[in-house]
């Protein structure tokens, strides 16, 4: 069972905990405080500072640890929170079928015909700016994406005989969704859930880039890229460790998912 | 095949009208309302009863949104809250701007998607096709500043080649204009190819199962000429999808690639008002990037009804 596991899997897995780990234990190994002024400003690599100070003399690499905690934790809201609500209504939709499943997915295709970024950039000028924002606002708006895949699988289930056994048997709408229509639609649902998280890790850190993410002083990986942008017209490269965080984490999950998505692809051998 | 167009302009019209309807009801159902969020929190009722009745928010909701869709349709956009100028006046040079970047990114990223999607698929699961489908991989991993800063970076800063702002402006020749806006194109194309040339090559090995593509092996044709004279062909409507998606997709990713190279285009005025809560302006932006895209949307449907023969007899 865990022989056969290729490479990939073994540097995405082990990428994916060493971020977990951090955003676990973090700012308790954070050398100084996620907004102390601890230094001067744009210091390069030392002793004291190992990824050198921002644009306001903070420690690079304490807000850095700071800042995972934050934008992985609210991804991971987000995107619980968007399979909630994406898989509860997909799976009414495809369970319960006619007037219902006709309402939702139109209005489903609606709000997928506006673009995300925009959308949420037109919601966040009239919300207040805070976390509880933008996880509802990210969440609302991708679990239109987990609503269509849950739908459609849902419904490859629903057409079998347990679930018409089921239903003859009399048992409830909420029984058949859970002992019968989720346990049949995990794998392709646990593969979705990798490539969601990353696609709202990409979308928090745009948003925190224009600015309405996560505001300041508090760090998240999208806006320390904002706040040091600058110091790369002077030849430093960091505005580009954050974004590399970024980047090492969605390739790491995406590498998960490339294995989950062909090992349940293929025919499991007893 | 007029009847499936006509129905999916017709569909088409009735997305657009439900996305403006969804905007402005967003900014409906939302606590408090554009008067509160202008005057702040010192505001006293009386003044946000006047801001009220001025900007006729005491009106009832669907007479407004029936007023709103009605000076819509003839160009009037309203006024911006903070600067009190017509919104049409602050959107069309920037628009223009926006369409020219993405525009000149399309033209460059297209041709090159499909040639090395071609390419892929003809050298299948060499060491060509690995590297470009590792590429895609890290590609679609990349948040759009991530690739514009590691290019201003390099060709910017270090090599000192290319400017690393893109402050265009309307006085400017085109030749100036094209020489600014390099680096923010070579962005864009980066962020897009990979995906289109992920579905061509997809799109290619799918049909290349097909018994007339081993009939035009047994005749003894070339794997190149199978591929371009037989393959291609068929794989079109799936191609144009993608590619014409992805130009959708442009017209979205554009507005962080104008942030990062200081670009004076639509994305950009959009996240300063969301900044200043200039709602008429954030709404007014938000339309006109739904509606392109809306639209982007519809064109795919329509070129891939045309590009697929049995899409052409209606059953």
């Amino acid at each position: 069972m865990v022989k056969g596991k290729p490479f990939s899997f073994w540097v995405g897995a082990a990428i994916v905990a060493f971020f977990l780990v951090v955003a676990l234990i973090g700012p308790w190994i954070a050398p100084y405080g996620e907004s102390d002024a601890a230094g001067e400003v744009w210091q390069p690599f030392s002793r004291d500072f190992l990824l050198g100070t921002d644009s306001l003399g903070r420690d690079v690499l304490s807000r850095l640890l700071f800042g995972t905690r934050t934008t992985v934790l609210l991804a991971v809201s987000a995107t619980a929170l968007s399979f909630a609500i994406g898989m509860f209504f997909g799976f009414l939709a495809a369970v319960v079928g006619g007037m219902v499943d006709q309402l939702i997915s139109r209005v489903v295709d609606v709000l997928m015909s506006i673009p995300t970024l925009i959308f949420a950039l037109v919601v966040l000028s009239l919300l207040p700016h805070s976390k509880i924002t933008l996880i509802l606002v990210m969440a609302a708006l991708d679990s239109t994406r987990v609503f269509r895949l849950s739908r459609a699988v849902a419904r490859d289930v629903t057409v079998m005989e347990f679930v018409e056994a089921a239903r003859l048997r009399g048992e409830g709408l909420a029984w058949i969704i859970r002992r019968e229509v989720l346990p049949n639609t995990l794998p392709p649902i646990i593969s979705e859930f990798g490539l969601r998280f990353c696609f709202i890790i990409l979308f928090l850190s745009a948003l925190s880039f224009l600015g309405l993410g996560i505001q300041p002083p508090e760090a998240d990986w999208g806006g320390m890229v904002r706040d040091n942008a600058n110091a790369i017209g002077f030849g430093l490269l960091l505005p580009l460790i954050p974004a590399a965080a970024i980047v090492l984490l969605t390739i790491s999950v995406n590498l998960l998912v490339d294995w989950q998505l062909n090992r349940s692809s293929r025919p499991r051998i007893q | 095949m007029v009847r499936l167009i006509l129905q999916r302009v017709a569909l088409g019209a009735l997305t657009l009208l439900a996305v403006s309807l969804l905007i402005f009801i967003g900014t409906e159902i939302l606590p408090g309302d554009v008067a509160e969020a202008v005057l702040g929190q010192g505001a006293t009722p009386e003044t946000v009863k006047n801001l009220r009745h001025l900007l006729n928010l005491d009106l009832p909701a669907h007479v407004r949104y029936l007023n709103w869709l009605g000076s819509l349709l003839q160009g009037d956009l309203g006024t911006s809250l903070t600067t009190g100028k017509p919104i049409v006046d602050m959107i069309a040079t920037r628009l223009g701007n926006t369409l020219f970047l993405a525009g000149t990114a399309a033209l460059i990223a297209v041709p090159i998607a499909i040639a090395l999607g071609l390419i892929a698929a003809r050298f299948r699961d060499s060491w060509i096709d690995k590297t470009i489908s590792i590429s895609t991989l890290a590609t679609i991993s990349m948040p759009e500043f991530f690739v514009g800063y590691v290019l201003i970076f390099l060709f910017a800063v270090k090599l000192r080649w290319l400017p690393s702002l893109a402050k265009i402006s309307p006085t400017m020749a085109l030749g100036d204009k094209l020489y600014l806006i390099i680096l923010p194109c070579a962005t864009l194309t980066l962020v897009v190819v990979a995906h289109m040339m992920r579905m061509t090559r997809a799109a290619i090995i799918n049909v290349m199962s097909s018994p007339y593509i081993e009939m035009a092996e047994l005749k003894g044709a070339t794997r190149s000429r199978i591929i371009i004279w037989h393959a291609l062909p068929n794989a079109l409507s799936p191609i144009i999808t993608v590619v014409i998606l992805n130009l959708a997709y442009l017209v979205v990713g554009v507005v962080v690639v104008e942030v990062v190279f200081v670009y004076p285009g639509i994305g950009q005025l959009m996240v300063d008002h969301v900044s200043k809560r200039d709602v008429p302006v954030v709404q007014a932006c938000g339309l006109v990037f739904a509606g392109t895209y809306t639209l982007l949307n519809m064109i795919a449907d329509i070129l891939s009804t045309i590009a697929n023969p049995r899409l052409r007899q209606p059953k």
